[in-house]
C-alpha cells in the first residue's frame, strides 16, 4: 500500500533530520546508563547485578522522548486533518507511524546496549540475553505509548501527561523484560518462562496499540 | 457530479455555530462561502471532509464515487499548510501525493505551476508564508479529485500568485472539477455561487 510506505518513509526521514528524534534517544540512553555507576560507586558485583535492570528503565525513558511529538507535530501543521480524512485506514497509518518511531528510536538502542552493557560489567551471555529481551520488548513499549501519545495530542506540553499515562502502563513489559534478562545470567528461573510472557506482552499491545491510538485521535479531531 | 446539502448544522462546543445550510454544486461550478469572522466557513469546509460531525441536515454527492466519502475524493486545503520543515519541497510534495494515492506521480509539472521549481531541493523552513501556501497547492494539482474545498486560499499568496491560482482553479472547473471555497476577498471565478453564512438564519 502506497499511501502507508509514504507514512513510513517520511516519519523515518524527520527523525533523523535536525530536530528529529532518532539520535537524541540513543544519547540519553547513554547518559542514563553511564551516571549511574557514577552514582553507585565502583562495585562491580552489585552492577552486573542490576545492569539489566538500569539498561531496561533507559531504554523505557529514551522510547518515551519522541514519543510525545509522534502525532502532537502532525496535528499542529494540519498533516493530521489530511491523514484523518485519506483513504488510508487511520488504525495502520497508526501502527506504520508507530513502526518509524521503533525503527528510528528502539532499534538504534538495541543496537547501542551491548556497547553500554560493557560499562555495566555484564559477561557475553548476559548481554545475548538483554539485547533479544530489548528487541522483542522495545516494540510494546512503543505501541502502549502510541495511545498516550494520542491522547495528548491536542495538549500543550502533552509530553508530561504522556509519561504519566503510558510508564503504569509499560510495568508488565518491565518486569517480564527485566526477569527474562536476569534468569539467563542468575536463574533460577528458565529463561523461557518471562520471555514467552514478554513476547505475548509485545504481540498484545501491537494489536491493542494502533485501534485504541485511532480511537482516541478520533474522538480527539471532533 | 453534485454535491449538495440540505439544513446543515454545526454545533461546536455547545455553541450552534451555524444552522439551516443548503447548496448545490455540480460538476464545473464554484461556490463561495462568505460571512463574518467566526460565522462557520471553515466548520462548514472541515464538515464536507468528516472532519467536523454533522449535527443535523444531510449531505450527499451524486456522481461520486460510491464507495468512498465526500472527503476521500476531495483536496482540503485548510489555514495550515501540512508541511514539514525539514523535508525539502519536493520531499513533501512527493510525501503526499503518495499518500493522498498518486504513487509515483511526476512532481515537477505541479511545482512548476505554483512556481516552485527552482526551489524543489530547499527545505520547506526556509519558505515564506506565500511559498509554503503554493506548495500546499502543488497537492491538488498532483493527486487529481474532483471536489476542490478551499478555506482561505488567497491568504498570504501576493497579486501575481492570487491571478495563478485563480487560472488553475478555473481550469479545474473547465475539466469538470467543482470548488468550494471560504473567503473574505474575490478569487476571480465568474458566475460562482455564493453563500452568506451568519444571515441564513
Amino acid at each position: 500500500m502506497s499511501a502507508l510506505t509514504a507514512i513510513l518513509i517520511r516519519d523515518m526521514r524527520i527523525a533523523v533530520r535536525v530536530g528529529g528524534g532518532a539520535l537524541i534517544g540513543v544519547l540519553f540512553f547513554l547518559v542514563v546508563v553511564t551516571l549511574t555507576p557514577f552514582a553507585l560507586g565502583p562495585d562491580l558485583a552489585l552492577l552486573k547485578r542490576i545492569g539489566p535492570a538500569i539498561l531496561w528503565i533507559a531504554a523505557l525513558l529514551a522510547s518515551l522522548l519522541a514519543l510525545d511529538r509522534l502525532f502532537a507535530a502532525d496535528h499542529e501543521d494540519g498533516s493530521l486533518d489530511l491523514i484523518l480524512m485519506g483513504r488510508a485506514p487511520l488504525e495502520l497509518v497508526v501502527a506504520v507511524k508507530g513502526l518509524a518511531h521503533w525503527l528510528t528510536t528502539g532499534l538504534p538502542l538495541i543496537i547501542a546496549a551491548p556497547l553500554i552493557g560493557l560499562l555495566l560489567d555484564l559477561d557475553a551471555p548476559a548481554e545475548a540475553a538483554l539485547v533479544l529481551t530489548l528487541f522483542v520488548g522495545t516494540p510494546a513499549l512503543t505501541f502502549i505509548g502510541l495511545i498516550g501519545a494520542a491522547i495528548a495530542v491536542t495538549l500543550r506540553r502533552g509530553g508530561l501527561l504522556l509519561a504519566v499515562l503510558v510508564l503504569p502502563l509499560t510495568v508488565p513489559v518491565l518486569i517480564f523484560g527485566v526477569a527474562a534478562a536476569n534468569a539467563a545470567v542468575a536463574g533460577p528461573v528458565p529463561f523461557g518462562t518471562p520471555f514467552t510472557i514478554l513476547c505475548a506482552l509485545t504481540l498484545a499491545s501491537v494489536v491493542v496499540g494502533p485501534f485504541a491510538a485511532a480511537a482516541a485521535l478520533r474522538q480527539e479531531m471532533e | 457530479m453534485r454535491l449538495s446539502a440540505s439544513d446543515l448544522a454545526c454545533a461546536r462546543g455547545g455553541r450552534d455555530v451555524f444552522a439551516g445550510v443548503s447548496f448545490s454544486v455540480a460538476s464545473g461550478e464554484a461556490l463561495i462561502i462568505s460571512g463574518r469572522n467566526g460565522a462557520g466557513k471553515s466548520s462548514l469546509l472541515r464538515m464536507m471532509v468528516g472532519l467536523v460531525r454533522i449535527a443535523h441536515g444531510r449531505l450527499a454527492l451524486e456522481g461520486g464515487d460510491p464507495e468512498l466519502t465526500v472527503g476521500e475524493q476531495a483536496h482540503y486545503l485548510g489555514h495550515q499548510d501540512a508541511q514539514k520543515p525539514s523535508l525539502s519541497v519536493a520531499e513533501n510534495l512527493r510525501f503526499w501525493s503518495g499518500f493522498l494515492g498518486a504513487g509515483a506521480a511526476d512532481i515537477g509539472e505541479p511545482l512548476a505551476a505554483v512556481g516552485l521549481d527552482a526551489l524543489a531541493d530547499l527545505p520547506a523552513a526556509y519558505l515564506s508564508a506565500g511559498q509554503r501556501r503554493r506548495l500546499s497547492i502543488a497537492r491538488l494539482l498532483a493527486v487529481k479529485r474532483p471536489i476542490w474545498l478551499l478555506d482561505e486560499p488567497t491568504s498570504t499568496l501576493d497579486a501575481a500568485a492570487q491571478v495563478r491560482l485563480s487560472e488553475l482553479m478555473r481550469a479545474h472547473l473547465g475539466s469538470g472539477g467543482l470548488i468550494l471555497a471560504a473567503t473574505h476577498g474575490t478569487l476571480g471565478l465568474n458566475g460562482a455561487q455564493e453563500l452568506r453564512l451568519g444571515e441564513v438564519k
